[in-house]
């Protein structure tokens, strides 16, 4: 920052004459140059593409976006499309259970491992390498776990448990889980390096005085550490809950929405809307709640980040 | 092996309080105390839940379709074959193409070389003006960028299709190229942005004073002492890229040139013919290889890598 201001002040000192106009414009003039692939992507592509799909939300464009105002036809169309709504559940089913899972599980291995535990580049390496696979590759190969002919149902019933049944893939009521044992897999391993950091950044008087004072270990996370960890918990949540809404390769490989509709999910609703469907007004609605849906939780976040010294 | 997975993460979580009721303090010295049993217990019962996948892959995609009909997904091969992956990588069929997943792989290969280097190039000099060269409004456009990074792809998958039509790239490989530009520069711009910064403000001083300007500071200067960001941002990337399945879809239009994963989908989840679920395991196992690969081989650096990378989501 300081660094920068410098560098400002020098450019300054160096071609501010008596003419003002043209010389700020042209003052560090490569650096405004060499930004301009930022920019571009920023203002026309990110807010631009945004605010275009917000716009033609309100048309009644079909198979090719078109300015012909519909008010919220598409909107009023968009929520009462059974479609719609099952995605919505679903996502909130997942959403909540992928959350509290994620935290639960990342935070828990991250204390575990902080234990001052003998092999644990190993036991890390081995929790966090599904987190550099495809959602492709994670979605196709817990298909073919969760295949109840071949897979691990045949498998507890060769053993002697006739009756076991987990066929979550073809079962409407819990497909949903079927899909968040393939997220947690492939997810909490990002979160427990993070929280590993976390515990790593606490120093050992904490620990001490804790010990000194009589409370459990137990005790001394709940009371103590976690709220010590705040942005830690804070950050892995606005990481998880952005990953959350952007749901859909997972869903595409592994269950393809199926069975039936029951495991669509949002993402997968707008992407079928706008290239399958040829319904580009609904892919664009969907989009937009899609957006809003991000905003409500990022403007807490960042008002809580930054307190209302950066822009949101 | 008696617990096969599923369920380990929940057994993980109530194995737990009773193991953290006891004091922390200095490793105890006997090696097999009870505390020190539940721990290392849990520790390898959650680790072969997470291995699992794994060995499934590596296993199924090494025996013949009749064992697998046969027998045990969690079996290691009676007869270990290799044709399940000559026949993924060189014959397994999507739509009237049969000439397998090395088809994918090249067009991975084509899109992830040049959106790899220009991202992190773009993404380097970005970072590199934001933090020394700042101007009037950069900050705004830095800030616009990175709430960029969080909002869902869909919102602007469409307009991207309509500014690249109008290019005349949409459907070919350079637009998919330029669509992850795009939207690596997010993530990868603040990462040289704050590497940069924590650079000695003198060694920027002197530079000017020598009357040295923005892109001799950088080239002489900046870039020969920022190679490992280059490789963190280099890993994100790659594995970021080649992991890509929604661009991959959406910008390329015919399938002869499809990024491997959205073959590799369309391999596996076609609903024609026989279900082969070795050549399926081999082909996906051959998908994962590139990130396997780099996450094995860079160890720590790619830790640092997703840690910055994680906003990606």
């Amino acid at each position: 920052m300081a660094l920068s201001e410098a560098a400002h002040a020098g450019a300054q000192t160096e071609q501010g004459g008596p003419s003002h106009k043209p010389v700020r414009l042209f003052k560090n003039i490569s650096a405004k140059i060499a930004s301009l692939p930022m920019v571009f992507t920023a203002l026309v592509v990110f807010l631009g593409g945004t605010i275009w799909t917000v716009v033609y939300s309100f048309t009644d464009s079909g198979l090719l976006p078109r300015l012909r105002w519909d008010g919220l036809d598409q909107y009023e169309r968009l929520w009462n499309s059974r479609k719609w709504l099952v995605s919505i559940e679903n996502l909130a089913i997942y959403g909540v259970c992928s959350l509290i899972g994620t935290l639960v599980i990342g935070f828990t291995l991250a204390a575990l491992l902080d234990r001052k535990v003998r092999g644990e580049g190993v036991l890390r390496t081995i929790f966090l390498y599904p987190f550099a696979l495809s959602f492709i590759v994670t979605g196709l190969v817990w298909q073919w776990i969760l295949n109840p002919q071949l897979g691990l149902q045949s498998v507890v019933r060769g053993m002697g448990w006739e009756s076991f049944t987990f066929d979550p893939l073809n079962n409407s009521k819990i497909v949903m889980f079927g899909l968040l044992i393939a997220g947690l897999w492939q997810g909490t391993g990002l979160i427990m390096c993070i929280m590993l950091a976390g515990l790593r950044g606490i120093d050992e008087d904490i620990w001490k005085a804790a010990r000194v004072d009589g409370i459990g270990t137990v005790k001394t996370y709940i009371r103590v550490i976690i709220p010590m960890m705040r942005p830690v918990f804070v950050t892995s949540l606005v990481l998880i809950a952005s990953g959350i809404v952007k749901l859909y390769d997972l869903v595409v490989a592994q269950t393809s929405g199926g069975p039936g509709i029951s495991s669509e999910v949002p993402a997968k609703y707008v992407m079928t809307a706008m290239f399958g469907g040829q319904n580009l007004g609904q892919g664009f609605a969907a989009s937009t709640m899609m957006l809003v849906t991000v905003v409500i939780i990022l403007v807490p976040w960042a008002i809580l980040e930054f307190g209302g010294k950066k822009r949101g | 092996m008696a617990n096969p997975g599923t369920l380990a993460p929940t057994a993980a979580v109530n194995a737990v309080n009773p193991d953290l009721d006891e004091p922390r303090g200095p490793k105890p010295r006997k090696a097999l105390s009870r505390t020190n049993i539940m721990l290392y217990g849990t520790l390898i019962v959650v680790a072969m839940y997470y291995a699992l996948p794994l060995y499934v892959m590596v296993v199924t995609s090494l025996k013949g379709m009749p064992e697998i009909q046969m027998g045990n997904i969690f079996a290691p091969p009676l007869e270990i074959t290799f044709q399940p992956w000559v026949k993924a990588w060189a014959e397994a069929c999507t739509g009237i193409n049969c000439d397998g997943l090395s088809r994918g792989f090249w067009n991975s290969v084509r899109i992830l070389i040049p959106s790899v280097i220009i991202s992190v190039a773009v993404a380097s000099v970005n970072g590199y003006a934001l933090s020394m060269w700042k101007f009037k409004g950069s900050e705004v456009f830095f800030s616009i960028l990175m709430i960029g990074a969080f909002i869902p792809y869909q919102i602007m998958l469409y307009p991207i299709v309509i500014m690249l039509r109008e290019a005349g790239l949409y459907g070919s490989l350079t637009g998919l190229v330029l669509v992850h530009v795009a939207f690596g520069m997010p993530i990868n711009t603040l990462l040289f942005r704050n590497y940069f910064a924590s650079i000695p403000e003198e060694l920027f001083k002197a530079a000017r004073v020598d009357g040295a300007g923005f892109w001799s500071i950088f080239f002489r200067i900046m870039l020969p002492m920022s190679l490992p960001i280059f490789v963190v941002s280099l890993i994100i990337q790659v594995t970021g890229i080649w992991n890509d399945f929604l661009f991959g879809v959406t910008y390329i239009s015919s399938p002869d040139r499809y990024p491997m994963t959205v073959q590799l989908n369309n391999i596996v989840n076609s609903v024609q013919g026989v279900k082969e679920y070795n050549v399926n395991m081999a082909a996906t196992l051959l998908t994962g290889l590139v990130p396997l690969v780099i996450y094995f081989a860079s160890g720590k650096l790619f830790v640092r890598g997703i840690a910055a990378g994680a906003v990606k989501g």
